[in-house]
This record gives structure tokens, sequence and C-alpha cells, in this order.
């Protein structure tokens, strides 16, 4: 009982350390506190439309941070999942791009995500292969793939796949109106991206919690040395990580391309990728407390849009109270001695 | 300088590693810390290094209380301690090293202080040598100089003698004489008892965090230290040698060269056969670990080829064990239970996560472990941790491949490892380990490899060597005869 109480305080601790230094600058910039706060716990909850908007970043931001926490498992700091989110944009806008008036659209959705995904993984397994046979590091490998990523995606959006006549940053031409994943009535949200966020956190819980395969992937993850020793495969343990690391970004990024932007952008990725990383940071492996994470993350993104509207404050807010709590449960570890990971 | 604690306290979590320890370490001696595994040795020292805090009690330097708060206050204070693994920076030289702590450094009188320490105490020590191109004995000697000229009046050294050689040894302990002659105190932390008498003026005795002797003035009898430590009594089993058999070998090594960073050893024709204890003696780093990384299949020979069972090495051979002496970046998973080590180690990917806990609670039983099966093995003593990875050897293992084997063990619970060992080589698994401790060597190897110069002697029958022939072998008397 007292572990899970030291367990649980820890986080507790610097949740508060990180809302009161931001209750402080927030002094300091002359803002009413309290309806600050109010605000951005309140502001994407307050009707239909923000709860759904609030929904759709937390869709993506949840497939990311499932992803990572299985990398996080297997030791590797998978910075590149921003990149793998964008192929598996640019692979499911590739596979639709086939589509034909007439054809199974359904299949078409199915295809697209799997595609997306099977691109997401060859691009997180270039990284693993990087750092497996070349010594170079899995975070420096994978920043440098985020760039090719998105090189590749503004090479489509401005030239082979640019609209005719027009080449804009507003991305390609849009897919046709029957490809648009349905939406709930009156709002923009689709009802399949967080189904499947939710089934992709039930299908990684149980593979790293309890199976002998999840059992192998930490092992690697904390002694890479150790689990060679006795007879884990952990070449194969670390790929087969990351690869599902990538294909979940690579959902991800696909699931944006057919239901939320109708086309390819450059910017599929807009930093999703990394709020899971500040996600994953704050449960490292630990499965259980991806979605409540992830949650509260999405909230109060989506409330401090409200902010500049209700009190002028900038919605930045929101960001510098996410990385205060990242940085205080990392300070904290650190001062018990425990890795960041 | 006297030194004394009172009524010190310290617990981790349920367990109370020192309770009640009352001590005063008079000035010019040396006071021997003995006590098994886990007894709270190395707690008690790390209060007194300021290490750690103690959670009730008092210390007093010449009678005055003080409250150490890190171990730079307390080298300020005047106390140092030199602990298990030097800690220093490889690519500084000697001079960096010892200066990057100092208060105000001045090169030219550093230099004469460490020229002035290194005679004093008889070590052959060079302000400009590079850290990294010293061996573990000559990094503890340096690490003993910089206390010095930093000021220490006390200083603790916790099992000073594990991992160096003997010739070390020997200079270790007429330096610490040098040092107390000075009127400085030297505490000695061991469980070997052959130091304390050797060596010490008084010993003090604990027993799981107790104090069961304090300050018995030398000559203390080894049964009364083994009484005090154990609380009853053991004797050696006499053990004989096996014949080496002549059948199909386990290992065959043919015309094998192998080198790491610094070494190159071979050419090499050997074979090892099979159902034998193969103890590997020589100097510290006369290549014994990169011999042992080829065996086990982790490194590949430069030139020529090693079989295991009549077919070529590889990495992944499960009925190879490797037991790094490096246990918890080598050998096991710090943050994982004994119950996941079993798990681990089962090629089934699809075996229910549940079944271990017999396996485990067998296992606990079997190697005296203290510990529960869903425990992390970081929070279990070292020698518990190393019982945990013998225990976790596979019963298909046909070779085994030991460093240290019993490092960091009490002698009961070495030869109960031993005991077993010799039941798996009875079984016909082949086993190959190194020790430091020469006598380890002599008492459980059937047959001996001599490491020296770069070469490796042929398979000699233990019955056939005196400990003192083994020692002449060892520094390259008489060794031309003993290569094939």
């Amino acid at each position: 009982m007292k572990t899970k109480f030291v367990a649980l305080r820890t986080p507790v601790i610097a949740m508060g350390v990180g809302i009161a230094i931001t209750a402080v600058l927030l002094l300091l910039a002359g803002a009413d506190v309290l309806a600050a706060f109010g605000v951005l716990l309140s502001g994407a909850l307050t009707s239909p439309s923000r709860i759904s908007d609030m929904l759709m970043l937390l869709s993506p931001l949840l497939l990311c941070a499932v992803g990572l926490t299985t990398s996080f498992a297997a030791g590797q700091y998978n910075l590149g999942i921003e990149g793998q989110m964008t192929v598996g944009g640019v692979a499911a806008m590739w596979f639709l791009r086939g589509y034909h008036d007439g054809s199974p659209v359904v299949l078409f959705w199915i295809g697209a995500v799997l595609c997306g995904m099977l691109m997401g993984a060859v691009w997180a397994m270039l990284v693993a292969v990087l750092k497996r046979y070349m010594h170079v590091s899995e975070i420096f490998a994978g920043l440098g793939f985020n760039f090719m990523a998105l090189g590749l995606a503004l090479y489509l959006v401005f030239g082979p796949w640019k609209r005719p006549g027009v080449a804009s940053m507003s991305g390609t031409e849009p897919l046709a109106d029957v490809l648009w994943l349905p939406t709930i009535t009156g709002t923009r949200l689709t009802l399949v991206t967080p189904v499947l966020a939710i089934v992709m956190l039930a299908v990684v819980w149980r593979l790293i919690r309890h199976t002998h395969w999840g059992l192998q992937v930490r092992a690697c993850g904390l002694s890479a040395l150790a689990s060679v020793r006795m007879g884990v495969p952990a070449t194969r343990r670390t790929f087969e990580a990351m690869a599902l690391c990538g294909a979940c970004a690579g959902m991800a990024g696909a699931l944006q391309i057919i239901g939320v932007y109708h086309s390819l952008v450059p910017n599929v990725a807009s930093g999703i990728g990394l709020m899971g990383l500040l996600v994953a940071l704050l449960v490292r492996a630990d499965v259980r407390w991806v979605a409540f994470v992830a949650l509260f993350f999405a909230v109060i993104t989506s409330g401090s849009i409200q902010l500049p509207l209700a009190l002028s404050i900038d919605s930045s807010i929101s960001g510098v109270l996410q990385g205060l709590i990242v940085l205080a449960i990392i300070v904290a570890r650190a001062r018990r001695g425990e890795e960041s990971a | 300088m006297h030194v004394s604690i009172q009524q010190i306290n310290k617990s981790f979590g349920p367990v109370r590693a020192n309770q009640d320890i009352t001590i005063a370490f008079a000035a010019g001696q040396i006071h021997g810390i003995l006590g098994e595994n886990g007894a709270g040795k190395s707690t008690l020292m790390k209060l007194l290094s300021g290490v750690y805090k103690p959670d009730s009690g008092q210390m007093f330097i010449n009678d005055h209380a003080v409250t150490l708060g890190t171990p730079r206050h307390a080298v300020q204070i005047g106390i140092g301690m030199v602990g298990q693994d030097p800690l220093d920076v490889p690519v500084f030289n000697v001079l960096e090293n010892i200066a990057c702590g100092l208060q105000m450094p001045n090169d030219a009188d550093i230099r004469q202080q460490i020229t002035h320490w290194s005679t004093t105490l008889g070590f052959p020590l060079s302000p400009d040598q590079r850290m990294r191109d010293l061996t573990v004995g000559q990094r503890q000697q340096v690490e003993i100089v910089r206390l010095l000229i930093a000021g220490s009046d006390v200083v603790i050294l916790d099992e000073p003698t594990t991992g160096i050689t003997a010739a070390q040894v020997d200079a270790l302990f007429a330096a610490l004489k040098a040092i107390v002659a000075t009127g400085k105190t030297v505490l000695f932390v061991t469980h070997k008892l052959d130091e304390i008498v050797a060596l010490c003026d008084t010993v003090t005795i604990l027993r799981a965090g107790q104090l069961v002797g304090t300050q018995l003035a030398m000559p203390v009898s080894k049964e009364t230290m083994l009484i005090a430590m154990f609380g009853e009594f053991f004797t050696h089993a006499q053990l004989s040698a096996k014949p080496i058999p002549t059948d199909a070998p386990r290992w065959k090594l043919h015309d094998t060269q192998l080198h790491d960073a610094t070494f190159v050893l071979g050419p090499l024709n050997l074979s090892l056969p099979k159902g034998m204890i193969i103890g590997l003696a020589g100097l510290e780093g006369s290549g014994q670990r990169l011999f042992m990384h080829h065996l086990a299949g982790i490194t590949d020979p430069d030139r020529g080829q090693i079989d295991f069972n009549g077919t070529p090495i590889t990495r992944a051979n499960p009925t190879v064990a490797w037991l790094p002496a490096d246990r918890l970046h080598e050998g096991i998973i710090g943050a994982m239970s004994l119950r996941e080590h079993v798990l681990l180690m089962r090629d089934s990917l699809l075996a229910p996560l549940q079944t271990a806990y017999e396996k485990s609670t067998q296992l606990i039983a079997d190697y005296a472990i203290k510990a529960t099966p869903d425990m992390p093995l970081q929070q279990l003593s070292g020698g518990n941790q190393q019982r945990a990875m013998l225990a976790l050897i596979p019963e298909s293992a046909q070779g085994i491949l030991l460093e240290h084997p019993t490092r960091g063990l009490d002698a009961v619970s070495a030869m109960t490892i031993w005991h077993r060992l010799q039941v798996r080589r009875d079984n016909g698994a082949t086993v190959l380990f190194f020790s430091a401790d020469l006598s380890e060597v002599m008492q459980y190897s059937d047959a001996i490899l001599v490491f020296f110069g770069g070469q490796v002697s042929r398979l000699l029958a233990r019955d056939t060597l005196s400990e003192e022939a083994l020692a002449a072998l060892i520094g390259g008397v008489g060794f031309a005869e003993v290569t094939a």
C-alpha cells in the first residue's frame, strides 16, 4: 500500500508545482489566475462543438502517446513520431488518390489506414536500423527523419499532387466528398478515430503488461545487455516496438487526412506527436495512465483557445503548464534517483 | 582525530540496515569492520562518509557533535572513503583527478604532494599517467593519495582487496600501516577473516545490522569471529578434483586468436572437456575476461574457430550461460523481479505470465535468496543479486561461464554456490570461472588454465599443482613448460 501511495504522490506533487508556477506567471502577466484556470479546465467542455473539438485533438494524441509508451518501454526515445505521423498521412493520401467513382469506399478507408500504419512503421524502422547497425542515436535520427517527412509532404503538396493551377500550403486537391469520414451531425468529429484510439490503447496495454512479448520488450528497455545474455531476442523486440509505435503514429496521420483535413497538408502532425512525447514522458511505459494524461492535456489545450476571447490571455499558457508539469515530474524522478524512461 | 558514533539507526523501507550502533574509533589504528553480506557494513561506512544520513543518532569528531551533509562535507571535515569501485575521470591524468576536487589547487604543490605520498606509501604513481591506462589496483592507490592530499584524517576502505592483484594487496596493507603510523585512522571493511588477522588492530563485527562485537583488540581467533558473524559453526567441505576426461570436448578452440582494444590473446588450441570445473588463473587483466566473452559467443574471434559440442559457437546459444561480474549492467535487470526473470528466460511467447510463481519460490528457497518473487532485484543486497543470477542458470546449461562467482558472498553462501556448481559438473556441465581469490581457484577447480603474457597454458590437473607452483606460473616462472 505504501509503495502505491508513494508512486502516486510524485505525479500529484509535480502537477501541483506545475500549476503553482503557471499561476505565478499568470499573476506576473496581470491576469485573473482563478478565472484563467477556470477557462483552461472548462473551456473545452462548455458546448457540444467544443467537446467535439477537444476529442478531435485527443484521438490522434492518444494514438501517438500509446505508440510512444511502446517505444519507451523498449528504451527508445522516438522523437521521430511527428515524421511517422506525416508519412502515414502521405501514404493514406497516396492510396486514396486511386479512388474512382463507384469504388467501395469502406475498403479505401481501411486500405488508407493500413497504408498509413505500414509507412509509419517503415519510417520508424529506418530509425531503429540506423541505431542498431550504425550507432546513430534514435533521438537525432528521429529528428532528421521528421524534416525529411515534412520535405516529402511539401514536395507533394507543391509538386506532383498540387491543385490544378494553384500550389498552396493549404494542401492538395481535396478528397472526393464520399471519402470524408462521416461526422456527428453539427460537429466536425468522426467517431472512427476515438474508437480506433481506444482499441489501440487496449491492444497495447494488453501487449505490454500481460504478454511475454511485452515482458521481453520491457527487459530490452531496462537493460539490453542483460536481456541478450538471458536469451531475449533484443534486436527483434526493439524493432517490433519501434514499428508498433510508428504504426500508431501512421494511423493517426492517416485518420487526420481522411477525417479532418480531407487533403494532404504539409503539417499533418501539427505538434500532436510532440505533445504525445510529453504525455509519454509523464507516464513512461505505464500504459494505465496514458488515457488520463492525454485527456488532461487535450482539455487544457482546447480550453486555452477560449483564453484570448474570454480574458485576453494568450493561449500558449496551456503549453507552458504542460511543459512545467512534465519538467516537475522529471525533476522529481531524478531526485528519487530514477531514470527518466 | 577521534571519531565516534552513538545510537545510529538507518533503515531502508522495512530493512533495518543499522540498529543502535555505538562505536568510538581510536586514532592511529586500523579498525576492521567484519560481517557477512547484508550485515550493514557498507551502510555504516556510507553514514560515516556522508553518503547517507542517519534516521537517528549522533556522530562526534573530537567530542564535538557533527552532522554530515554530503561526501564533500565529510572530506572537508577529514573523513574520506574509497568505494568498492573507484570513481574517477578516466580521461584525466592522476594529477587532474586529484586536483579537480581540491579547494585551491596549485599544480606544483600537488605534484610535490603526490610524490611525497607515493614515496611514503610505496605506490608507484606518476602525476602524468592517464587513469584509463591504470589497473583497478592503481586507481585505488590514486584514490587513497587523493584523500590524503585533501586532508583526510580518517580513511575508510570498503572491501578494497576485491579485484586487485596479490602484489597490490600487499602494497595496500603496507601503505595502510604507514598511514596509521602518521596518526591517522583507517577503517577497513571486509568479509575476509585473513585480512582482519593480517592487518587490523581492532575488529568490530556486525550481524544483521547490529553490533555483535565492538572494538575487540586483535588477536581474536578466527573461530570467535566466525561465531560472531554467523552465530553458528561450520566446517570447510573437503573436495577432491576430478581427473581430466579425454572424450569429445565441450569447447574446442582451433588456432583461435582473440583481441580487445588493448590486448591480443593466442593463437590458442585447446580442448575443454565435459563435466569439469576449470579455473582461469592469472594476473588481473591477462585475457581471462576476453577468453570468456569468446567462449560465450558474445564476441567473434579474429582468426580461427571456437566450437561448442562440435558446432561453431553462436551468441544466442541457450545451453551456454554467461554470468558477468557487472551484475546490474550486464547480468540482471534491476527493475524486474525474480519471477519476471524466470518468465523472461522462457522461450515460449505464449506462456501465461502467472505461472512462474512456484518456480521462483523454489529458487528462492534453494539458493537462500533473501527476497520475495516479486521484489525488484535492485532492492536486494549484492550477495543476494549474485545468488539470484546463479539461480537463473537454466537447467539445460552445458557450459557455464562465471566471472567472480562468489564475489561479495560470505563463506557459507560461497560454499552453497560451489556445491550447486559441483552438482552441475557431475551432470556433465563444464564450468569455467575466474576469481581474484587464488585459494578459491585452488579449492574448487578440477583443472586450471594459466593466463600469462598473451598466452594460455594447457589444461593443468589441479592435483598436480600446489598453490606455490600456481603462483609461480601466474608470475611467468616455468610458464613455457606448460604451454602446449
